[in-house]
């Protein structure tokens, strides 16, 4: 099993590439928040960037607070998505400790799903596709480096 | 993005007395396709071209183009407004956030009219459009009034913050815009337009999102344009060294203007070439939105401020033309020097172009002793940077008649005081290019006054023999090409990569069918439109004069020929007038 992490982050350079990536893959959409990996800086740009992205929780509370089964949790960490059962009433996002979930101005959540199609489009390399291998909390040490 | 915001521009016209804005829909996309031919539409639109810069009326332009976030580069915005410099239409164009904030803020164009009853900050976005008062941020430098907005406002990391210094208070002609910190809109005093409108700064909230078409052919000439982009050696030009390559390659073929253009090679330039800026201060590279390239590149200068080794750094972004000009014009040839001289520009809200080629003048003002220390109140001296750190900082603050007047253009100065002789301006404080008679011309007879108005610095690089057929086709053809690029819009480091046929495929992909098929018509629309818009405020070409300082200037090539210049200068100069005047 693969999750998306972002171990280098001290490498970006705020282009966006990933977050546009994403969101035009993956969610047919221009935007550079409806998407599951967001890019912010914190402080202005002088401070560097940060990533913000699912770190594949296992067990991932926002699955636990999903009301209808919209969020399920996913092998190896993170949730899979079923957009048809959601209702829109951002408990996810409210669940997520590092605001990994973003809702859109209707309610609908945006999260990674670890597909890692944003990663050829980062210019540094920050991204990762990493394998965690089957499901278990031996590999929780390998989501460290998600920022 | 409906259809109906496709065919027309979306504009947002704020007027500031009020604190209101409205949305307007208008014609002309498939004509003028947005970026530098919707400003000038909507200059024409808007502007009082017999009004002077000042007025209140004027309208302070911000826009963008059909491809803005929908392919990589298309990551610029152009400012345009009556300016202070000239009193004529002029356009700037900066990155950082600025481009894709705009479009997910869901406007085409912003116009910003009227003054603010007191020093406000707008901000704006898909939901939302406030006036805030701001009178505390007034006399407040440029750095420290970045951090207070980014306090007051939310959206970090999706929002682009626009703000003045002293210099674009007290009305300079040579005040910069910054843009998110390490950009800017620089040249010909748009700093002073915003100043004019008691505006200290816009927030573009980025927070809006729209649909891409359907189906596989965008998301696959997307990547193919992105592999193209970084894979091709543009990176390696942009990204390693950055633009300040050019200092050693121009220093190397005696093409660099040095110590107020008196010579245009020497030694002392090694220390502050691209290699040495790399080398010994290059912290990082940072990007505008949207672009993978990132060719912005970070210095870091560090302080000692107190004994026991108590030290404070700062991180000043650096180009080639800001070297050049706070380095080699003032013969400054230590690049933490240089670094320094940038973030006192910086905190004051100057175009470190404009201010490092008047103090250069200034100096040598001072040596001829034209001027005296009455005027310039510190020894201005060639490679001293305490003494240009001070100048600067009087320039921005206008501490007293002479930099007040300085601070309107160098050669208003001039013309006061003399020396006009070695005022090295064309149009505006010159750019960081020596290279011979095209060059000169380019930027003295040039929309923008900016050397990247057309390549004539690369035309004088590669053709040795006097042509004023060839270089005024030349001048011609490539300002058409490159204003194409700027009404869509791109940065101009991708020309390589957007040719016509890719912008058309790029345009069609994401449903600009009209514009896809009329490129051509476009790009002469365009440029038609602009120069009418510079000459109705007063442009004539016929009448620019290029100072002696220019016919010394000896390159690789020997001696400028000032009869070639001098008839090239004719020539061009009827060329735009046939521009600016040919019917439709």
């Amino acid at each position: 099993m693969k999750i998306l992490t972002a171990p280098r982050m001290e490498r970006c350079i705020g282009c966006h590439s990933c977050s546009l990536a994403c969101a035009r893959l993956v969610h047919k959409m221009l935007s550079w928040d409806m998407a599951g990996i967001r890019i912010a800086s914190s402080g202005g740009l002088s401070t560097g960037f940060e990533a913000r992205t699912c770190l594949a929780c296992l067990p991932a509370p926002c699955a636990a607070a999903c009301p209808t089964g919209a969020y399920a949790q996913r092998k190896g960490g993170g949730v899979i998505v079923r957009k048809n059962l959601c209702i829109r009433c951002g408990e996810c996002a409210k669940a997520c400790p590092v605001d990994a979930v973003f809702l859109a101005p209707d309610g609908e959540p945006f999260v990674c799903i670890h597909c890692g199609r944003c990663v050829s489009y980062c210019p540094h390399d920050c991204l990762e596709l990493a394998d965690v291998g089957t499901e278990g909390a031996e590999e929780s040490h390998a989501r460290e480096g998600a920022s | 993005m409906t259809g109906e915001t496709r065919e027309r521009f979306k504009v947002l016209v704020v007027d500031l007395p009020a604190g209101r804005g409205a949305i307007t829909l208008l014609e002309g996309r498939d004509s003028l396709a947005g970026g530098s031919g919707l400003t000038a539409m909507l200059f024409d639109k808007y502007g009082l071209p017999d009004r002077p810069w000042d007025d209140p009326e004027q309208p302070l332009i911000f826009a963008i183009g059909p491809l803005t976030g929908y392919f990589p580069l298309m990551s610029k915005t152009v400012c345009a407004f009556k300016s202070p410099y000239h009193d004529q239409y002029a356009e700037s164009h900066a990155g950082g956030r600025s481009a894709l904030s705009l479009r997910f803020a869901g406007f085409d164009a912003l116009v910003i009219r009227g003054k603010a009853l007191a020093p406000s900050c707008l901000s704006v976005g898909s939901h939302h459009l406030e006036l805030k008062d701001v009178h505390f941020l007034w006399g407040m430098d440029l750095l420290r009034t970045g951090k207070m907005l980014r306090r007051m406002y939310e959206g970090a990391g999706h929002r682009s913050i626009l703000r003045i210094g002293p210099a674009g208070e007290n009305g300079s002609a040579m005040a910069c815009i910054n843009v998110d910190t390490y950009r800017h809109f620089g040249r010909l005093g748009c700093g002073a337009a915003m100043g004019a409108k008691n505006l200290k700064g816009i927030v573009i909230l980025g927070d809006g999102s729209s649909p891409l078409p359907e189906g596989k052919a965008y998301p696959k000439l997307f990547a193919e344009v992105y592999r193209k982009m970084t894979d091709t050696d543009m990176m390696e030009k942009y990204h390693n060294f950055g633009t300040p390559i050019n200092m050693a390659v121009l220093n190397g073929i005696s093409a660099l203007p040095i110590r107020n253009l008196q010579k245009t090679s020497d030694p002392g330039i090694e220390g502050i070439t691209g290699e040495t800026f790399a080398r010994d201060t290059l912290l990082r590279n940072a990007a505008c939105a949207g672009c993978p390239v990132g060719c912005v590149h970070l210095g870091f200068v560090r302080e000692r401020f107190m004994g026991e080794n108590r030290y404070l750094y700062r991180q000043v972004s650096y180009d080639h033309e800001p070297i050049f000009a706070a380095g080699a014009m003032l013969h400054v040839t230590n690049a933490f020097s240089v670094l320094t001289l940038l973030d006192t520009a910086e905190r004051e809200g100057l175009d470190i172009m404009s201010a490092g080629v008047a103090l250069a003048w200034a100096t040598e003002a001072l040596e001829k002793g034209i001027v005296t220390t009455r005027e310039t109140i510190v020894p201005l001296k060639f490679g001293d940077e305490t003494a240009y750190r001070e100048g600067i900082h009087h320039l921005g603050a206008a501490s007293n008649d002479f930099y007040r007047l300085l601070a309107q253009g160098t050669m208003k100065a001039a013309e006061h005081y003399g020396g006009a002789d070695f005022a090295c301006v064309l149009g505006q404080e010159m750019a960081g290019y020596a290279t011979g008679e095209v060059f000169f011309v380019s930027q003295a007879l040039g929309l923008r006054h900016s050397h990247l108005d057309a390549g004539g610095y690369s035309y004088d690089q590669k053709n040795k023999e006097p042509d004023i057929d060839g270089a005024v086709r030349f001048l011609v053809e490539d300002e058409q090409a490159r204003v194409l690029l700027t009404s869509m819009v791109s940065c101009l480091f991708a020309r390589g990569v957007y040719g016509d046929q890719v912008l058309s495929d790029c345009l069609r992909s994401v449903g600009y069918l009209n514009l896809a098929d009329g490129l051509g018509d476009v790009s002469r629309n365009v440029r038609k439109l602009r120069w009418r818009t510079r000459l109705h405020t007063g442009f004539d070409p016929r009448t620019v004069s290029i100072p002696k300082r220019f016919l010394e200037v000896e390159t690789w090539r020997g001696r400028i020929d000032p009869a070639y210049l001098n008839a090239l200068k004719d020539a061009y100069a009827a060329a735009i007038l046939a521009l600016g005047e040919e019917d439709a």
